[in-house]
């Protein structure tokens, strides 16, 4: 995609957000002249979108296919007919992780935010507060040298509790 | 002629060098489904629907832009070619509103039409609609901008056809948008209201103002004295929406089917159309024979030329013509003369003109000289369009009308010279008929002229006249225009002759039968046949000059005294102003 540079990724990338962030630039990059292009990538991305936040379902993705076959071969220029490449090849060597979201609201790699809640196990939770104190929200309570909870409703999923905490309390789902 | 040859699905097809594949594939019987191209334009290729396979190429190519070549082996249908296309249908339906039933293209629409022979069912990607404001401030087009698939054929035709500029793609990606250009509203900008983007339109993103429910309501009134004229393309038009050939001459039965919708009188366009050349060939002569005046003279019938002129042309506002166009004369006439006659009170009279035009709905207001009777000399302007669907909702069987209908008498009766104004060089032929006799009194030794007939845009031809030449061109589809005037500006410069004497111009593609207000689908095929009905016409009425029309000659001896007399000027003609192309 884009200058032919390599970017290397590991577990910790869901690949389902990565097909999101490429379909997201290339919403932005159509000109909008053709209809595969300029509705394509916005029916890839509402798709991608659905998924990565836990609506997805099985049909989704023979819809990723349809549009994306359509796209690289009724795109008029270059863009349009490599704007579906991210999704697709994400899709074929990735599809288990695909399945992940949709099957079981789960992204394996901890990325999509919809998918994700921490929790701090009280066993380990010492009550240092230093979670607390990291936590830009407020979504943590407790007393100090009593075991924390988090405030699922409140909180932003930005991880900095897990960073945070030095005795493994905090845990990613 | 160089001819290629190729194969359309193993079918051997020959066709002419740079035909395009989508109509190579016609001459195989093969139909390849399209949306964005249309054949008056050059190919936009935006929508992708028209995508084929070549044999050897690894991509696929759009048969719109693709030229036929030697040799070239083409498949354009086939399961692969069949789900993409679907696909496309899909995507492009799921950012188009759903509203069929309430478009005024309901069982006429391309999509539609489409999405019927795909056999869409579902709409897998949900909807997303744009919530863009329609703009209806012209009071004759209305742009519905939600409703746009954005196959450009508008802008093209607005800008490349026609020369005005007025619709333009603004913004990009998915926030791209036709609008007016600079984002003004239409009526403020530099739109002449020729409505040849509604005709080209594929769905209902802009289309004439209707203004049925007026007249409905007009002919439910008792008080109201409803009188019809039909303009001269109507008559070989209409019958398309009824199953007709494009160029069925259908007079009689649209006369009937007039009054059994409840019109209390119904007139011809056509007369007014020889009035104008009687007062247009008149004020020729004046200036050709007379020097009062500057020639070249322009004419004046077309609302969109006459916008388009005081708006980009404002330099040859003493070339026009004075003469008010023929329906307008027909109305100042119905509430002066016929109301007179028929000891009506002109208030009580409810003058409708049924026009190919939808510029026709902005010319019954354009200026105080619309209202020449002491009431708005047309009360409504309606496009050939609008009464298809007046005749198909009021019940009337229009096939089975009789043909033999008169039209009612004082302002109803035509000569061919009449008819043939609805075709391009129609007026130039008529007026040159009466300029003719009026210099030597003798008749044109051929009626026909043929060399300002036709689809070329600019036509031209030189006339001996009472041993004077008579230098003519005609110009059709607004964007030729220029060239012309181009050529009287240069000599102008130059302190030369004029290279003209009279110049017609038509805003539309074909004169009035292509006109923005006549049935969709309108390629030169059509236009040609629409055309040869009138000359049809022409041929077989038994007076093919207007000074031989009895009516006008009736009508001149009793009320109106002389061609460019005091009366004439008071009813029949008008004034031009420079106008500003953007209103701000």
């Amino acid at each position: 995609m884009g200058s032919g540079g390599m970017i290397v990724m590991d577990e910790d990338d869901c690949m389902v957000d990565v097909a999101r962030f490429y379909q997201d630039f290339c919403v932005d990059e159509s000109c909008g002249k053709c209809a595969p292009c300029r509705v394509g990538t916005r029916t890839l991305l509402n798709l991608l979108d659905k998924i990565t936040t836990g609506k997805g379902t099985r049909a989704d993705l023979k819809k990723i296919r349809d549009v994306g076959a359509a796209m690289q071969k009724a795109a008029l220029c270059g863009l349009g007919q490599t704007a579906p490449n991210p999704v697709l090849s994400t899709l074929k060597y990735f599809e288990a992780e695909y399945l992940a979201h949709i099957d079981e609201q789960h992204c394996p790699a901890g990325k999509c935010k919809a998918l994700v809640t921490y929790s701090i196990d009280a066993s380990k939770c010492i009550g240092c507060t230093l979670c607390a104190r990291r936590c830009p929200v407020g979504a943590i309570e407790g007393e100090r040298q009593k075991p924390h909870r988090i405030l699922p409703e409140q909180c932003i999923k930005c991880g900095e509790c897990l960073k945070a905490c030095k005795f493994g309390a905090v845990s990613r789902r | 002629m160089k001819t290629v040859k190729l194969t359309i699905n193993g079918h051997p097809v020959e066709v002419e060098a740079g035909t395009n594949i989508l109509n190579a594939a016609q001459k195989a019987q093969v139909k390849i489904p399209s949306l964005c191209y249309h054949p008056d334009l050059p190919a936009w290729a935006a929508c992708g629907i028209c995508v084929v396979k070549v044999k050897g190429l690894n991509r696929l190519v759009r048969a719109c832009a693709t030229p036929a070549t030697e040799g070239l082996e083409v498949t354009t249908h086939d399961p692969e070619l069949y789900g993409i296309r679907r696909t496309i249908i899909e995507l492009i339906l799921s950012t188009h509103p759903d509203d069929c039933l309430q478009c005024p293209r309901n069982n006429n629409c391309e999509l539609q039409r489409l999405a019927a022979e795909f056999g869409i069912r579902e709409a897998p990607y949900g909807k997303r609609l744009r919530d863009l404001p329609p703009d209806d401030t012209t009071g004759s087009l209305e742009l519905h901008p939600e409703k746009c698939i954005l196959c450009g054929r508008c802008a093209a035709v607005c800008q490349g056809m026609q020369g005005v500029w007025a619709l333009e793609f603004i913004g990009r990606g998915e926030k791209m948008r036709i609008a007016p250009a600079a984002d003004v509203s239409l009526e403020e900008s530099p739109c002449i209201k020729c409505g040849q983007c509604s005709a080209h339109c594929p769905v209902g993103a802009i289309y004439e103002h209707s203004h049925a429910p007026e007249v409905y309501a007009a002919l439910a009134d008792p008080t109201k004295h409803c009188v019809a004229q039909i303009a001269p393309a109507v008559r070989v038009a209409l019958g398309e929406d009824f199953g007709y050939e494009p160029g069925t001459l259908l007079t009689g039965k649209i006369y009937a089917a007039l009054r059994r919708l409840g019109f209390d009188a119904v007139f011809d366009t056509n007369f007014g159309a020889d009035l104008t050349i009687i007062e247009e060939g008149t004020e020729f002569i004046e200036r050709f024979a007379h020097g009062r005046g500057p020639l070249p003279l322009i004419t004046s019938c077309c609302p969109s030329w006459t916008d388009y002129m005081e708006k980009f042309a404002p330099d040859f506002i003493d070339n026009f013509s004075t003469a008010k166009s023929p329906h307008a004369m027909v109305g100042a006439l119905t509430k002066t003369y016929y109301a007179e006659k028929k000891g009506l009170d002109p208030k009580d009279i409810f003058m409708v003109s049924i026009m190919p035009c939808t510029a026709k709905k902005f010319e019954i207001q354009r200026s105080e000289e619309m209202s020449s009777s002491g009431q708005q000399d047309i009360d409504i302007s309606l496009t050939t369009r609008e009464l298809c669907r007046m005749i198909k909702s009021a019940g009337i069987d229009f096939r089975n009308l009789p043909d033999d209908e008169q039209v009612d008498s004082l302002l109803g009766a035509y000569t061919g010279a009449g008819t043939i104004f609805g075709a391009t060089g129609g007026v130039m032929e008529a007026a040159l008929r009466t300029a003719h006799w009026s210099l030597t009194k003798e008749r044109l030794p051929t009626m026909e002229l043929k060399e300002i007939r036709g689809l070329d845009g600019v036509k031209e031809a030189t006339l001996k006249v009472a041993g004077k030449d008579v230098r003519v061109a005609v110009a059709h589809c607004m964007g030729n225009i220029e060239i012309v005037l181009d050529k009287v500006r240069a000599a102008r410069e130059a302190g030369e002759e004029t290279p003209y004497h009279f110049i017609e111009v038509m805003a539309c593609r074909g004169g009035c039968v292509g006109g923005g207000g006549q049935p969709y689908g309108a390629t030169d095929t059509i236009r040609r046949q629409r055309a040869a009905g009138l000359y049809r016409d022409d041929e077989k009425s038994a007076q093919r000059c207007s000074h031989e029309n009895p009516m006008i000659q009736q009508l001149y001896a009793e009320f109106l005294g002389e061609p460019l007399g005091e009366k004439s000027h008071q009813l029949l003609h008008t004034g031009y102003y420079k106008r500003k192309p953007y209103k701000r």
